[in-house]
């Protein structure tokens, strides 16, 4: 992971340096699936980078295991073929090696733990955040509520295949975002685009309060290494924290019934200044909506 | 014996043979199976290319019901594929067929409750399949909430009458179960022929009572389950809906308390059937006799106390989490053990590479790679951002679809022989299993990385950035597809041959009871118990 992080901050780096940010929104990170990709979607902070490591880490783990199982039993059938080997072994017991296939994957498996372990308190343990905002699952969207900043409150729907098709369409919904983050904006993928955007600001710890108003649906950025159930009657936490600006999206991870594939999560994420001004914006049109299944 | 053989459809109908109640078991898993197979090839076609456009062309539907569509065809394959196809082949088929046989008894302590818990399995069945016909949804037919049937999408999600006769069908065939269970441990506990203790007992054996122990501690908790479904939604009460002090999460811990012994219902009957093929055509006893016997017993008990690593993100306390994650790691040792005792027992053997052969190492080997993912999503570190994608679509296919599945049909060529007295074509049968071997993979391994790349299960459409993958597993469907076909030319032309096969066909390495006997047995058997030195 650390080499892929590293190509990516040269790859800005040299960016930055040749001055070919002209265009921001075209140059910002897109937190997206890659088609034909074999790993992990790269991650946009410490949390998701965390667990491709773990994740890393344990492929080639496996990967070791699985070849090693593979390997012995190949050359087990090839030694003791019928051909090659006529008359059969009568062994059925071999203390000593059973004692070693059943100790060393228990200490395989105590090493795991004592990353895997720490990992899970260091992803579940909500830390000191700057200001928490309340997401609740809809029958099929997702309805956003910045408690902290006057209760700015509005609902995200999938853009559908019909507007992503036509051009006049597709244009006018995107100056509507546009309109709605205060800068310009575009569609990157069917399916993962929202007609409006979570929009957070980077490097700031930012608490989740999930709750769902009918069926239980599951809150996930893959990129950001958060995924959580929301459940009606519940109210469950967690956290992110972002490190770079850009675009990241992320789908409905727990079945919600007809719709369940088309109420994706697209997240912006701004630098602090442009958070604050568009908190303004959007105070003056969306604050204390009220509407919120859950109350505040 | 006291009477005449019944012929006809009284043989069947009024059977209390165990021998002819396996074959119709068989049977029935083989008509399910073909079901809920055909709705895998709906699911797969329909993933074959972004966009909704396979099941409105085939079902003439919108696409809005055919997104709905799409949920009952997954819903329907999970249910059919372990209610219907799975344990009916491995438990109630070859466990009713060759438990008595191995342990050297005339036929089940029950003879009667033998035959009741066969023929609950039709009505059941059926009770499943008019599910799908009836409104789920209003004005859309069946129930689309997933195997699982999560509260409330099952409840208030699903109003319809579909959600009750599935929950009828589930009740009817759980009792079915409990009542196999009972008739198996009863049988196996009192019935063994002079001689053979427990630690005599063949692996087979050993499988099917432990998974009847499963049975009888897991299913009454489902039953239990299902019944609070019914309830919340026709009768008023909210166990499982918060406005009446009830919880969501609280069904989810029930059925995944039922649900993980479950999965283990599913395989250990195939780790019995494994290590007998293995055994046999390595011509070697089976290496580590009781721990293979005790590790099947511990990954029964373990399987117990693991099955909130299914709920790693429903929202549980920290410590919680961190205990079902040192709980299933623990999982790993026992199958460790069998897995490397299997390679032992072919060690040093003289092994012949017969088609049921190539099936069980097709096992071990998918087995792995099925269980090293498992202890990646064991983790619940991990497992957030694996949790509700392909990858875990991938991993329990691993196990289940060629894992459970493939025993049944190494179990189907080691045994066809001394069921039909008949011989399979072992070349067709070669080809029979390449096909299958490399169209199961072809599917399955590449979800790995669909799921690494964030593509959600049970999604009827995804974003063009996980077409490529899709389009590859599908194809993968095509190659299976052949695959199973081939299987059915197999088993005809097999069937449509003499009775040919001798007592003991596979010789020297196969040394359990059954091969004592005629192929097919006699109607009867062990008139005069064996005695076991």
């Amino acid at each position: 992971m650390n080499v892929k992080r590293l190509i990516a901050g040269a790859f800005v780096a040299l960016t930055v340096f040749f001055g070919f940010a002209a265009t921001v929104s075209a140059q910002e990170r897109v937190g997206q699936p890659k088609d034909g990709g074999l790993w992990l979607i790269e991650s946009a902070n410490e949390q998701a980078a965390k667990v491709s490591e773990f994740n890393e880490a344990l492929l080639i783990l496996i990967t070791v295991i699985t070849v090693f199982v593979f390997a012995l039993m190949f050359w087990v059938m090839f030694r003791y073929r019928e051909k090659a080997n006529p008359t059969p072994s009568k062994t059925s017991h071999n203390t000593f090696i059973e004692f070693v296939w059943t100790v060393v994957p228990i200490g395989i498996l105590v090493g795991i733990g004592f990353w895997s372990i720490p990992l899970l308190y260091y992803q579940d343990v909500v830390p000191e955040t700057e200001f928490a905002i309340r997401v609740t699952g809809n029958q099929w969207n997702w309805t956003y509520n910045y408690p902290d900043h006057d209760g700015i409150e509005f609902t995200s729907v999938v853009v559908d295949d019909a507007t992503h098709a036509d051009p006049a369409k597709r244009q006018a919904a995107e100056k509507s975002l546009s309109d709605f983050l205060g800068r310009p904006a575009h569609f990157n993928a069917r399916l993962l685009d929202t007609d409006n955007r979570l929009v957070v600001p980077v490097d700031t710890k930012i608490k989740v309060l999930l709750t769902a108003s009918d069926v239980i649906h599951a809150w996930t950025v893959p990129s950001f290494g958060v995924k959580l159930d929301a459940v009606p009657g519940r109210l469950n936490e967690t956290w992110f924290e972002v490190d770079e600006v850009g675009t990241y999206y992320g789908q409905c991870s727990e079945l919600c019934g007809k719709d369940h594939a088309y109420m994706p999560i697209a997240v912006e994420v701004v630098s602090k200044e442009e958070f604050a001004r568009w908190v303004e914006q959007a105070k003056a049109e969306y604050a204390d909506a009220g509407t919120v299944a859950f109350g505040r | 014996m006291a009477h005449a053989d019944p012929t006809g459809w009284k043989r069947w109908v009024y059977s209390t043979n165990h021998k002819d109640i396996g074959v119709m078991y068989l049977w029935f898993a083989f008509i399910a199976g073909m079901i809920g197979f055909t709705m895998s090839g709906l699911i797969r076609a329909e993933l074959a290319q972004p966009g909704v456009t396979v099941l409105p062309a085939i079902f003439n539907m919108t696409e809005d019901q055919a997104r709905h569509m799409f949920n009952v065809l997954t819903t329907g394959h999970g249910l059919i594929m372990v209610f219907f196809m799975v344990m009916p082949a491995l438990i109630g088929g070859f466990g009713n067929y060759f438990v008595p046989l191995m342990i050297g008894a005339p036929d089940m302590a029950f003879p009667r409750m033998n035959n009741i818990s066969f023929w609950l399995m039709p009505p059941a069945f059926i009770l499943l399949l008019l599910s799908t016909f009836v409104e789920g949804n209003p004005g859309a037919a069946g129930f689309g909430g997933g195997w699982t049937a999560y509260a409330p999408l099952s409840t208030s999600g699903h109003t319809g009458p579909s959600m009750d006769l599935a929950i009828f069908s589930l009740h009817v065939a759980g009792a079915s179960s409990i009542m196999g269970a009972i008739n198996y441990i009863t049988t196996i506990f009192n019935m063994r022929a002079p001689g053979m203790t427990i630690h005599k007992m063949p692996l087979f054996a050993w499988s099917v009572l432990i998974t009847a122990f499963l049975l009888v501690l897991s299913l009454p908790v489902l039953a239990g389950a299902i019944t609070m479904l019914l309830t919340d939604r026709n009768f008023g009460t909210t166990f499982f809906d918060p406005a009446g002090g009830g919880d969501p999460i609280l069904y989810q811990h029930l059925f995944w308390f039922f649900g993980h012994p479950e999965v283990y219902i599913m395989i250990l009957p195939a780790f019995g059937i494994v290590s007998h093929i293995i055994s046999t055509f390595s011509k070697k006893p089976i290496f580590g006799y009781l721990g293979m016997a005790y590790a099947m017993a511990a990954i029964g008990f373990i399987g117990f106390v693991v099955w909130a690593h299914h709920m790693y993100t429903v929202g549980l306390d920290v410590d919680t989490k961190a205990y079902f994650v040192a709980a299933t790691m623990v999982i790993a040792v026992p199958t460790g053990v069998k897995i490397f005792s299997w390679i032992a027992t072919m060690w040093g053997g003289s092994i012949r590479f017969t088609v049921p052969m190539l099936y069980a190492i097709a096992f071990i080997l998918l087995f792995t790679v099925g269980g090293v993912t498992g202890v990646v999503l064991s983790n619940a570190g991990a497992d957030i951002v694996l949790h509700d994608t392909y990858y875990v679509v991938a991993h329990f296919h691993y196990v289940l679809s060629l894992g459970a599945v493939f025993a049944i049909f190494a179990g189907m060529y080691y045994w066809m022989g001394k069921m039909s007295g008949k011989q399979y074509p072992e070349f067709l049968a070669q080809i029979q299993f390449w096909f299958t071997f490399i169209g199961v993979n072809m599917i399955f391994f590449p979800q790995h990385f669909l799921g690494l790349q964030g593509m959600p299960r049970r999604y009827v459409d995804y974003t063009d950035a996980h077409a490529y993958w899709n389009k590859i597993s599908s194809y993968g469907y095509m190659v299976t597809l052949v695959g199973v076909l081939l299987f059915i030319v197999v088993m005809a032309v097999t069937l449509s041959r003499k009775k040919t096969v001798a007592d003991n066909q596979w010789g020297e390495g196969a040394t359990t009871l059954e091969w004592t006997l005629s192929s097919p047995p006699p109607f009867h058997q062990f008139n005069e118990l064996p005695r076991i030195k």
